[in-house]
């Protein structure tokens, strides 16, 4: 099993990690410790340059202008993408587009053209509306929002809850239900923000301000029918298609950020002195730093299998599930022993350490919090039996 | 939380600022007729929270600013822009006083 880099894939990562560390890095001495965003014009330079290296539109199939990376690759750039201060939520300020919605490309044309390809080209901002105050992990059951047929259209009643973006964008993905209860009865629809009867009432404010989330109400909200996407009914085989592929990278944004913490971590504890010795000189600090590393690597080979079995047409989504879980919980561990290692300096804005450790705390819980990661895995192995 | 900030005004003077204390948050400046003409965040660069912002504001008051209310809060970023978005919601437009602000960066809302 040849697990090395090919020539490819480590022209890529030097260019990404060039990229991260001549553009990005410089951007953020000037920006606030939790800023997620730049300016257009900036944002259009930096764009420039990904596409100059022919790697803008992330997640985008190349029949629609995305890179040809296959998801081994593609995990590789996450893992680069995100080592600043931002790359947890905002990686490289978005600079390298993606396909964000990408459940569009299961659209009609006339549903493509009018929504899939400005948010592709950039021109379109978009949200995607799942999760409810009744639940998230389970929308199958949890989804409340009712959609009820009226002539043409569709008239929406209901709310959302921790839908990131919903207060800027232009439209969005929408599930609501339209039968009785369980999967067959949610509709996927495309929903645009101004139309009377969309409702962003409030930011919601947590740990992280990169993508925040807001709270959105629908009161009367008339959809046309030409605006289901999919079939009435098949919303939540929409919501679901591309979850585990998307879990891939998702988990090596997660790596990236810890391996920067442990190099932080690492360079400190052979400058800083306390009792006359180097940090690195004690055994404890040593600890830390070995139990770093090994969450690191063990998260990476998790990763990386869920992307080599994908790549390979095999099913992976208990890999997924695995590398997800893993990633999530083991980056966390490492930055919190990075910020241990820099003692008060870990905790001050003047390092990343403390926002990227609000942020991952985040990740135990979004796209499928790891007890129902978990959830999935035992489903899998109990259902495969011994092998 | 309410969404739209909704303390009571203090004066903007030396004496009610010696009592803010070098938090982080998000605060609002009124005239005398308790307009709000601008909406600031003592964000993360600032080098005295909300008194440093404050006392800036009293040394050049922008547009005629006598009164003032704040509210600590770690999610500066998110809260100023919220505040913000729920002004223009409510205004269709944003503080006389603060051109300081990329209207692109704002989003909608309608809090009700």
């Amino acid at each position: 099993m040849d697990l090395a880099l090919t020539d490819e894939q480590r022209i890529i990562v030097d260019m990404v990690r060039r990229f991260v560390r001549e553009e990005i890095w410089p951007l953020e001495e000037d920006l606030d410790p939790d800023a997620d965003e730049v300016s257009p014009e900036t944002l259009a330079k930096l764009s420039e340059k990904i596409k100059e290296m022919g790697l803008y539109g992330l997640d985008t199939p190349p029949e629609y202008g995305g890179p040809e990376i296959d998801l081994m690759t593609r995990s590789l750039i996450a893992i680069e993408c995100s080592q600043h201060r931002a790359g947890l939520y905002a990686p490289c300020y978005y600079a390298f587009g993606g396909a964000r919605q990408a459940q569009l490309f299961e659209a009609t044309e006339e549903q493509k053209e009018k929504y899939l390809y400005p948010m592709l080209e950039g021109k379109r901002r978009t949200f995607f509306a799942l999760s409810e105050p009744s639940g998230g992990s389970d929308p199958a059951r949890a989804i409340q929002t009712r959609a009820v047929r009226d002539g043409d259209d569709w008239v929406l009643n209901g709310s959302k809850l921790w839908i990131s973006g919903a207060d800027r964008a232009d439209y969005g993905l929408l599930f609501a239900r339209t039968g009785g209860p369980g999967r067959t009865g949610v509709t996927a629809f495309i929903v645009e923000t101004q139309w009377e009867g969309f409702n962003v009432r409030r930011v919601v404010h947590t740990l992280r301000s990169a993508k925040y989330a807001t709270e959105i109400q629908l009161d009367n909200l008339r959809v046309p029918n030409d605006n289901v996407l999919g079939e009435e009914g098949g919303g939540f085989a929409i919501a679901n298609d591309r979850l585990s592929r998307q879990r891939v990278p998702y988990a090596a944004e997660c790596i990236g950020v810890a391996i920067r913490a442990h190099e932080m971590a690492l360079e400190y504890s052979k400058i800083r002195e306390t009792f006359g010795a180097p940090l690195f000189e004690r055994q404890g600090i040593q600890w830390m730093l070995v139990e770093n590393e090994i969450d690191l690597r063990t998260a990476r080979w998790m990763v990386f299998d869920a992307a080599a079995k994908a790549d390979r047409g095999e099913p992976f989504r208990t890999e997924s599930a695995i590398a997800k879980l893993v990633a999530s919980e083991a980056s966390g561990r490492v930055v919190d022993r990075s910020m241990q290692i820099h003692g008060g300096l870990g905790v001050a804005k003047d390092l990343p350490l403390e926002r990227w450790y609000r942020e991952l705390r985040i990740r135990r819980v979004g796209e499928g919090p790891s007890e129902v990661q978990k959830h999935v895995i035992a489903r899998d192995i109990i259902g495969a039996g011994l092998r | 939380m309410a969404v739209r900030l909704d303390k009571p005004w203090q004066p903007l003077t030396a004496d009610s600022i010696a009592l803010v204390a070098g938090h982080l948050g998000v605060y609002q400046l009124a005239d005398d007729t308790e307009e709000i003409i601008y909406i600031g965040v003592a964000d993360a660069r600032s080098l005295f929270g909300l008194k440093g912002e404050l006392q800036k504001a009293l040394d050049d008051p922008p547009d005629g600013a006598t009164k003032f209310r704040v509210e600590v809060n770690m999610a500066y970023r998110t809260r100023h822009f919220e505040l913000l978005q729920v002004y223009w919601n409510d205004h269709d437009a944003l503080p006389r006083a603060n051109t300081d602000v990329d209207t692109r960066s704002l989003g909608r809302l309608r809090p009700g």
